[in-house]
């Protein structure tokens, strides 16, 4: 059942867009105290981009980047994931879909506490199975990958708010996942460490062609995607190629 | 995948070690407790075995009273026992070896400034015999002392160290009441039976003299009859019965008015109370035990509460249900194994301490040992599980979102 859903995935890949939604709305509570986080958004991302979404907030930007991150699902409409109906999806299909396919990136870094860099990027391996040898090697290139060669028995607590974000960004590549998605990756960070963080996103977009999803609410980290999506209200507002980078 | 949740569940035990260990604690006490008292019980009913086998597997005892009372229990309505019935048993059954009569009381002996409360039983020399007793000098009684009921003495071993100290016992004259005594012979050392009852704690008079002087009245207490060597004690057991309903006029149809009990018999008794008390004590050993696994509950929803982030990111990572359980289950169990693992040697040390107070023999049961450290595995699978689904089923939104 969980190799199909990873094989359909992969085999609707080329015919469907990586990540389409389609009149997703998502409603948080009842009655009364009904709130519309999304109100019916439609929205194509192809393979290989480098997408921004930036809005006020309380806009929705988070909730879709959960229902992209196949994390929830929508309460009306359709998310299909590499042309897979991710709302059809059970949780653990949906936990089996971000363990191959999705990489994530936290404002908070979300590191686990008094785990080295090492362990906490070999996270996702251990779910994936992967065995001990080589799970080390490939976390240890991934830590070199982000420019943390020999910080790889640190501690969270040990290292500065950049290196943890770069330790969370290598966690989110270890798998060579399709996407990352990052909301407010910078949001933590001064701007030159913001602006490390960027250049490492647009070389993994550019040099891996992995997909990146970001939400952001600096102008200046927006720059570096080639397409900015605005929200308001639970609508996407604009939808823009960068003028600046195409 | 397991090694790593185990490893996993080892880090997460190691990281708050005293907690982990008072959560243990009332498993290590339940499982301590149920090795310990079995430990000591066995060894208690090993050890009353020895004795009675060292009484003499082939002695029986003869009480007058009603059937189904202990041999310990006094003698109700029913007319006594005499010396002409003691002299019956040896004469008339062949598979009699020796019988011997005896009576006791409970009394203080005096010998100078010196005083000892001790049990002084009326008996002769048979008594020696039935029960293998040797004297380590002086001497038995004469004949002519036992027709005349004289005022003469045998005294135990313990009886002539508390009076006499290093001092020569033989012709001393001991106070009891009203009779002065005369020591003639000590009894051989034999040390403590199974209860710490010190068997050496006795005076042995001549049963004429003490049913005169002490008793005043002809009753015998209690039998001894020892059986043949090669002879059947069942079947020994049947021709005194046989022999004793005659002479005391039983009709058929009517109940026996006296008991005779083989080592058999009392053996399987006092083991009974050994065991009676063993699963007594275990049974509460048992809700110590369940007491424990709620601690390990009880802390294991702490963990998860605590922890809720933690399993947010593994579920990001994409974890799935089963594998967040598992890793919850694995260290509520590998946690009540520890707890087993240190009870059972806690048990065991606790037991070696008993036996010694006991002076038992060391009986360790490898299967109650493999039952107690099955028994917490299982402790932490019912209480774990409980607290494992919960972390399990936790929405990841909300637990990344938990501060
Ligand atoms: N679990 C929830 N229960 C109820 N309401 C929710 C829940 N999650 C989000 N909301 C509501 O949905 C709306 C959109 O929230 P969302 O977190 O997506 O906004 P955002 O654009 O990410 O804002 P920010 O820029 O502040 O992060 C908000 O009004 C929020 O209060
Ligand atoms: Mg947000």
């Amino acid at each position: 059942m969980t190799d199909k859903v990873a094989g359909k995935a992969t085999e609707d890949r080329q015919a469907a867009p990586l990540i389409h939604l389609e009149g997703v709305s998502k409603i948080y509570g009842q009655g009364e105290a009904k709130v519309y986080a999304l109100r019916g958004i439609d929205l194509v991302i192809q393979s290989g981009e480098f997408a921004a979404i930036m809005g006020p907030s309380g806009s929705g930007k988070s909730t879709a980047m959960n229902i992209i991150g196949c994390l929830d699902t929508p309460t009306e409409g359709h998310y299909r994931f590499g042309g897979v109906e991710v709302g059809g999806l059970g949780r653990d299909q949906r936990a089996l879909l971000r363990r191959n396919f999705l990489g994530f990136v936290f404002q908070g870094y979300n590191l686990l506490a008094r785990t080295s860099a090492l362990d906490n990027v070999e996270l996702p391996l251990i779910y994936q199975g992967v065995p001990a040898a080589k799970r080390k090697s490939m976390a240890l290139e991934a830590l070199a990958k982000v420019g943390l060669a020999g910080r790889e028995s640190h501690d969270p607590s040990q290292l500065s708010g950049g290196q943890q974000q770069r330790v969370a960004i290598a966690r989110a590549i270890v798998t060579r996942p399709d996407v990352i998605l990052a909301d407010e990756p910078t949001g933590n960070l001064d701007s030159a460490r913001g602006e490390e963080i960027m250049d490492l996103l647009t070389a993994l977009n550019r040099d891996e062609g992995i997909t990146i999803i970001m939400v952001t609410h600096e102008p200046d980290m927006a720059e570096y995607a080639d397409r900015l999506i605005r929200f308001v209200d639970g609508r996407v507002e604009s939808d823009v190629r960068n003028p600046v980078r195409n | 995948m397991f090694y790593e949740t185990i490893r996993l569940a080892l880090q997460a035990i190691i990281r708050n070690l005293l907690r982990s260990f008072l959560t243990v604690l009332g498993i290590v006490i339940g499982v301590a407790a149920v090795i310990a008292l079995v430990t000591v019980g066995q060894g208690s009913t090993d050890q009353v075995e020895a004795d009675v086998t060292a009484l003499g597997t082939n002695l029986l005892m003869i009480k007058p009273g009603q059937a189904s009372q202990g041999p310990g229990s006094t003698t109700g309505s029913a007319a006594s026992l005499t010396v002409k019935d003691v002299d019956a048993i040896e004469t008339q059954i062949a598979r009699v070896r020796v019988a011997t009569p005896t009576s006791a009381r409970s009394m203080t002996a005096i010998y100078g400034n010196e005083n000892h409360a001790t049990s002084v039983t009326g008996t002769d020399n048979r008594y020696l015999v039935a029960r293998d007793w040797e004297i380590a000098f002086g001497r038995s009684f004469y004949d002519s002392e036992l027709r005349a009921g004289a005022a003469a003495c045998i005294i135990g071993d313990t009886i002539r160290a508390e009076l006499f100290g290093n001092g020569d016992p033989l012709g001393a004259a001991i106070r009891l009441k009203q009779i002065s005594c005369r020591v003639i012979g000590v009894l051989e050392a034999r040390g403590a039976s199974s209860f710490g009852t010190d068997q050496d704690d006795l005076i042995l008079l001549p049963i004429r003299t003490f049913q005169h002087r002490i008793a005043g009245n002809q009753d015998v207490d209690l039998i001894y009859a020892a059986v043949n060597e090669n002879a059947s004690t069942e079947k020994a057991k049947a021709d005194i019965e046989r022999l004793l309903r005659e002479r005391r006029r039983i009709s058929a149809g009517e109940e026996d008015d006296f008991n005779v009990f083989d080592m058999k018999q009392i053996s399987s008794m006092l083991t009974g109370i050994t065991t009676v008390l063993t699963s007594l004590l275990s049974a509460v050993a048992a809700v110590s035990l369940f007491v424990g696994g709620i601690g390990i509950m009880n802390i294991m929803l702490v963990s998860v509460t605590e922890r809720t982030r933690e399993i947010g990111i593994r579920l990001a990572v994409g974890a799935t249900e089963g594998q967040v359980l598992l890793q919850f289950l694995v260290e509520s169990i590998v946690l009540s194994l520890i707890g087993g693992l240190i009870g059972i040697i806690l048990g065991l040390v606790l037991a070696l301490i008993g036996v010694r107070i006991l002076a038992v023999p060391f009986a360790p049961d490898p299967t109650i040992i493999g039952v107690a450290f099955l028994f917490s595995a299982v402790v932490g699978v019912v209480f774990g599980y409980f607290p494992a689904r919960r972390a399990a089923r936790l929405d990841p939104i909300e637990a990344l979102r938990h501060q």
